[in-house]
């Protein structure tokens, strides 16, 4: 039988969902070797049985948390897909206000309280409600990355994913450095995986594929004595990805807009 | 005839984010339509607080990925707006072939992988790869890849542009990449065609139902407004004051939804390819109109499962509308420019563009650092709930005799006529039959 594979998204843009159907016509080669059994955005079809979980968006309340859990206890293999599931991605930003604050400056005076849907907590990645076995990283994920993890799961392997960081994509990419140009990147300290898009793009690399959890020492350290950096300076650049290795404080608190706000 | 029955679709899908329908018919009586949606919601104008100007683009792109080239423009001419930063002619070109693109994707996405399972009475696209549809289904793969090709080249990204920066942009297609762009679209252009014939072919089975409403969209002297232009409704004609954007699109919160609902002359208005179709259709390119034609779509058309046939029509328009923006680039040289300088100034400013499902509106206001103190997003789903919850309560007693079956069918294909993109007015699509 063929891997039986299903998607479920949470809070999120679906953006990572969009690059599976943008595999185009390799959606074609996919699907000769799983089962997709359900995928609520392109598909009117669903199934309880499946091996391979793949979840898209953060979890922000306990209605989410209970169809999570739910969807744990029915598949063996759970993978975590895209930013705002690995990390909580850009989600979180808003974890540094309570969420009665956060509510008041969407919703103003609108009359929510017994409306379970906007029974919301802090933001959490999945794997702060249950146990991820794999994770897709990026905002948006790398299309060529989540063909490698889903074929070589359901071929039984485990998928590579890139210890080393952007910079060294970047490198390949023979792109000159935005340090030189005197623009702040955070290539340095981020997860590779990503043919370092950004940088070759003229853009800096905001870190949405995460912080590099077991770095490289030599590597990283290399790339940082190059442009005079330090891990912990770039660490606290990281405000728009990686609010969950870091707290974005002081240039952050300035807008909280009156006392009982 | 009486009948009791409850239909209750939670999760609609096949369309972008999270919503419900709930039908509870009593003694044939209908006692309950509701549309709901059920989205967590995800405070973006509240996370946008005390952001530095250049990081409003990058984070409220994240509100939808369909649509992220549309938030980026809207973020990025708010904040040009503030920040009074002049863009170059190639830089509004290059944003146009940007916001085509988008179009085009979006409209191939939606009516090829979504609509069509409908028309074709299967449950989604995979199925047709063993049937006799399987060619119609490559020609769509092939259109779709073609615009993200395009967003590839213009915006460095399919999703979630790259490129796309306060004052221009970060690095420019060379001419020869151009070039090869506008030979893919001609050629393009005949695959659609042959995709029209196949939606041409099964269009009689959209239900033919209709109901007067408010049409608002961008409108323009200049061209058929997608990155530019000025609020226009087919009720009120031209609204030119863009700052007071809130005395049109009157958003209002409804307790079944997490998301806003609006309205403006009417109970409801709705935006989106058919509102821009039925305002400035006389701007549409040759071919695009040729095709409205072969439809037998004229403005101004009340039936909202039109809505997909005005996509087919734009997503002609937008490649044709491409081919000369291009020409006239390598006519004119295409230069390596630097975005425009910026210089940090306090201020409010408005970014109003068509996204693929609508007029959107991004409204910052900037401290002196050039942190963002406030922030709104007006989102063309928001701006439709309230006028698929009325065609909603006009249609169900036009087919309650049907069987339950097609009832739920029907109200899904009605809902996602609208290609509701739920994730950005926040998320769910259930019909529930209570
Ligand atoms: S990780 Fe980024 S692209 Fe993916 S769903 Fe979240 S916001 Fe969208
Ligand atoms: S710091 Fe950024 S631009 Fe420089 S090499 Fe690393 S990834 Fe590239
Ligand atoms: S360069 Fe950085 S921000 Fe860009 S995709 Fe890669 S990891 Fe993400």
């Amino acid at each position: 039988m063929k891997t039986r594979v299903a998607f479920f998204d949470f809070s999120s843009c679906e953006g990572c969902q969009l690059q599976i159907a943008n595999l185009e016509e390799e959606i074609l080669d996919l699907i000769e070797i799983v089962d997709v059994v359900s995928f609520r955005e392109v598909m009117k079809e669903h199934s309880n049985e499946y091996d391979i979980a793949v979840i898209e968006g953060s979890i922000m309340r306990p209605m989410d948390e209970h169809r999570l859990r739910k969807i744990r206890s029915r598949c063996k293999i759970l993978v975590a897909l895209g930013a705002c599931a690995t990390t909580g991605g850009i989600n979180k930003i808003r974890n540094q206000w309570p969420v009665e604050n956060v509510i008041k400056e969407v919703y103003k005076d609108a009359d929510i309280k017994d409306n379970e849907f906007f029974n919301a907590f802090q933001t959490k990645a999945v794997n702060e409600v249950i146990p991820v076995d794999y994770y897709i990283h990026g905002c948006p994920i790398n299309r060529d990355e989540f063909k490698h993890v889903i074929t070589s799961l359901a071929l039984g392997k485990k998928p590579v994913i890139p210890t080393y960081p952007v910079c060294v994509e970047c490198k390949k990419n023979e792109n000159v450095c935005l340090f030189e140009l005197g623009k702040y990147c955070l290539g340095p300290i981020t997860r590779a995986g990503c043919n370092a898009i950004c940088p070759t793009n003229g853009s800096p690399c905001d870190g949405c594929r995460g912080i590099l959890s077991k770095p490289d020492v030599e590597c990283v350290m290399e790339i940082l004595q190059r442009y005079d950096l330090t891990y912990e300076e770039l660490k606290s650049r990281c405000t728009l990805y990686n609010t969950n290795v870091f707290n974005p404080k002081d240039g952050m608190t300035l807008v909280r807009r009156s006392k009982n706000d | 005839m009486t009948k009791d029955f409850s239909i209750n679709v939670e999760h609609v899908t096949r369309v972008e984010g999270h919503g419900n329908i709930i039908l509870d018919v009593k003694n044939g009586k209908i006692k309950k339509v509701e549309w709901q949606v059920s989205e967590a919601p995800r405070f973006f104008e509240a996370m946008l607080r005390g952001r530095n100007y250049d990081e409003l683009q990058p984070i409220t792109s994240r509100i939808c990925g369909i649509c992220s080239i549309g938030h980026s423009l809207a973020s990025l001419k708010a904040t040009e707006d503030a920040l009074d930063v002049k863009i170059s002619k190639q830089t509004g070109i290059l944003r146009r072939l940007a916001i085509n693109a988008e179009n085009m994707q979006s409209h191939i996405l939606h009516v090829g992988y979504l609509a069509l399972p409908d028309l074709l009475d299967v449950g989604s696209v995979f199925p047709l790869v063993g049937t006799k549809h399987k060619d119609a289904l490559l020609k769509i793969v092939k259109l779709h890849r073609l615009s993200n090709v395009m967003s590839d080249l213009i915006c460095g990204r399919t999703t979630h542009p790259i490129r796309l920066v306060v004052g221009g942009f970060s690095a420019i297609p060379s001419k020869k990449q151009l070039l090869d762009l506008k030979k893919e679209l001609v050629e393009g252009l005949e695959i659609t065609k042959e995709v029209a014939d196949v939606v041409k072919s099964v269009a009689g089975n959209f239900p033919n139902f209709k109901r007067e409403t408010e049409y608002i969209a961008l409108t323009s002297n200049n061209e058929y407004a997608l990155y530019d232009g000025v609020i226009a409704s087919t009720d009120t004609g031209k609204h030119p004051d863009y700052k007071n954007y809130e005395k049109i699109m009157n958003e209002y919160f409804v307790p079944q939804s997490t998301a806003f609902y609006a309205k403006h002359a009417r109970d409801s208005y709705m935006v989106g390819a058919l509102a821009r179709f039925n305002l400035n259709n006389k701007q549409l390119h040759p071919v695009a109109k040729k095709v409205a034609d072969m439809f037998g779509l004229k403005p101004v058309n009340y039936n909202p499962f039109m809505n997909n046939i005005a996509q087919v029509v734009e997503f002609v328009h937008n490649i044709e509308d491409s081919v000369n923006w291009i020409d006239i680039l390598v006519d004119e040289g295409v230069r390596d420019e630097q975005p425009n300088e910026v210089k940090l100034k306090a201020g409010r400013g408005v970014g109003i563009i068509e996204a693929p499902r609508g007029i959107l509106i991004h409204d910052y206001t900037l401290n002196d650092k050039g942190r963002c103190m406030k922030a709104n997003c007006v989102i063309p789903t928001n701006q439709n709930h309230a006028n698929i919850q009325k065609d909603m309560e006009e249609f169900v007693p036009q087919i309650i005799d049907k069987p339950e079956k097609e009832i739920e069918l029907n109200l899904e294909m009605l809902v996602r006529a609208y290609d509701p993109c739920i994730s950005c007015s926040t998320h769910y699509l259930d019909v529930k039959f209570v």
